[in-house]
């Protein structure tokens, strides 16, 4: 295996403390285009899930507005994802280090026992599985999405077709919005990693902590294996 | 001959039903009210219908409805679907009989079956679009319909139709504003052969038993009322001279339900995917809570510096 663990645009600044480039302005416009589809589409999505979340219309101007702009924040989503995947799903390939990594997931969640595991590149399993669930969900939310979208789709499709779509929509969108705040979760807890999309860029500290084959590779500037 | 339905005085008349009177209001709660209604329904009785289409007439011209002028494709039906302007629809349909070598001409009239289990209501997510009265009839209230057409995938008989002009649903009212005054339907106070007689249901049951009589001493021996018990009953019953296969009739359904598919989304769903939302913002709360953030400790930064050479 001779994956580069780096992506074009990581780079690292020696200095107190080190500073690691870690997403390009590119990468994070591309980022929060993308996140904000996907709270815009989750509020106008659980409002016409649960009645008792109907109210969350009133967030984009009443039911029939809600219904006329979700489909399309979910062509926005979709597009934006797109970008998202083809910056990443290279360093996001799944390796034997993940397996192990997975296999120690009790010493991830555990405080301070990340030196059980094996190093890590850019991503670990776990950012991996975000990635890649949220790339099958999207696929799955998008074609199920278009079968239910009656204003422009309605007459290719059989009810019985329309039925099993908007199961299929109100189930994955649930999922997703569970890897959604498992993202979201694993940012918040892991300290120092929103500055990676907000600034674009971590400390060292972190990156030998979290990622350090992806440093080891930084700074060296060849394959750490 | 059913005595039919009185004229109404000239002079107005308070609505017997209304908005206090609701046993269903979709995705909304309601108090059921103490009273009920007696209920009503519309009894179609194919084996009188000669296929006249005064019903879908009367029902464009008391509904102020305009449909389209359509294209010749050498069929009866005329238009050839249900549309947001046509809520009724004649279908016809030759049938050899193989009992008894004749040609039959079935006619059914098409339309919202008013269900006592209404698919359109459940699936509903917008409060008070859909709507059902104690009397039995489900109603569509447009100004809170939003166009979403989920009534259409929750329907058992492909009724609601979404326009293409204001994206709302329609489908037919059973006429709730005739009803309200003590009036029929106009498709049945058009129809000139009392193949459409209007009243309580009890009423109309009984007077389909005589018609059912008949049509057994006519030979028709499978003659019966089209009342489907899956969908809770219906408040728009048929006469059919072949109950037993109500599909000849342009595809009647045979055992309608409700599509296992929307009980499960409108059920289970809806509370299991709220439940999983919930549990997993607080596995990540109680984690945290637990375990403490994982802060970069010192330790790392000077790993990094040293991997990284720099100096401080």
């Amino acid at each position: 295996m001779s994956i580069r663990d780096v992506a074009p645009g990581d780079g690292v600044h020696p200095g107190d403390p080190v500073v690691v480039d870690r997403y390009t302005t590119g990468a994070r416009i591309n980022h929060w285009i993308t996140a904000a589809s996907l709270v815009l589409l989750a509020l106008s999505g659980l409002a016409l899930f649960h009645p008792s979340l109907f109210w969350l219309t009133g967030l984009f101007g009443g039911g029939a507005n809600t219904r006329i702009i979700h489909p399309w924040i979910g062509v926005v989503l979709f597009f934006g994802f797109c970008g998202l995947f083809l910056r990443f799903w290279r360093l996001n390939l799944w390796e034997h280090t993940d397996n192990v990594w997975l296999a120690k997931i009790r010493d991830v969640l555990s405080p301070n026992h990340e030196e059980n595991l094996p190093e890590v590149g850019k991503y670990n399993a776990g950012q991996k599985l975000v990635f890649w669930s949220m790339s099958a969900l999207i696929i799955v939310l998008i074609t199920s999405g278009i079968v239910i979208w009656d204003q422009y789709f309605g007459p290719y499709f059989s009810i019985e077709q329309r039925r099993i779509a908007v199961l299929v929509h109100a189930g994955a969108a649930v999922i997703a919005i569970c890897v959604w705040i498992t993202h979201v979760y694993a940012a918040i807890w892991v300290r120092g990693t929103i500055s990676a999309m907000t600034r674009g860029r971590v400390t060292g500290g972190w990156a030998w902590r979290h990622h350090r084959r992806w440093l080891k590779e930084l700074v060296s500037g060849k394959p750490a294996r | 001959m059913f005595p039919p339905l009185p004229n109404p005085t000239v002079q107005s008349t308070p609505p017997k039903f209304g908005e206090k009177d609701l046993i269903r209001r979709s995705a909304s709660s309601v108090t059921p009210p103490a009273q009920r209604q007696t209920e009503v329904s519309k009894l179609i009785d194919v084996s009188k219908c000669i296929g006249c289409k005064a019903c879908q007439t009367a029902c464009l011209e008391w509904n102020n409805l305009h449909e389209e002028i359509g294209v010749n494709v050498g069929l009866y039906e005329n238009p050839h679907d249900l549309t947001e302007n046509s809520w009724t629809l004649m279908r016809y349909t030759e049938y050899e009989n193989p009992a008894s070598g004749n040609l039959e001409w079935l006619i059914r009239k098409d339309g919202c079956m008013h269900c006592g289990d209404p698919g359109c209501l459940k699936a509903c997510p917008a409060p008070g679009a859909i709507v059902q009265y104690s009397n039995g009839i489900v109603d569509f209230v447009h100004e809170n319909c939003i166009g979403c057409g989920y009534c259409v995938k929750g329907c058992p008989f492909n009724i609601p139709r979404i326009s293409k002009a204001d994206h709302k649903a329609y489908k037919c009212s059973l006429c709730s504003d005739r009803v309200a005054v003590g009036q029929g339907p106009a498709c049945q106070k058009a129809c000139p052969t009392q193949a459409i007689v209007f009243g309580t249901k009890q009423q109309m049951k009984e007077w389909a038993d005589k018609r059912i009589a008949d049509l057994k001493s006519r030979g028709f021996k499978n003659a019966g009322l089209y009342d489907p018990p899956g969908v809770g009953g219906t408040h728009v019953m048929y006469v059919l001279h072949h109950a037993d296969q109500p599909q000849l009739y342009s595809g009647l359904a045979k055992d309608p339900k409700i599509s296992p598919l929307v009980e499960i989304w409108k059920g289970g769903t809806k509370y299991a995917g709220l439940a999983l939302i919930g549990l997993t913002a607080a596995a990540g709360f109680l984690h945290h809570l637990v375990s403490g953030p994982n802060r970069v400790s010192r330790e790392d930064e000077s790993n990094a510096k040293r991997l990284a050479g720099g100096r401080s």
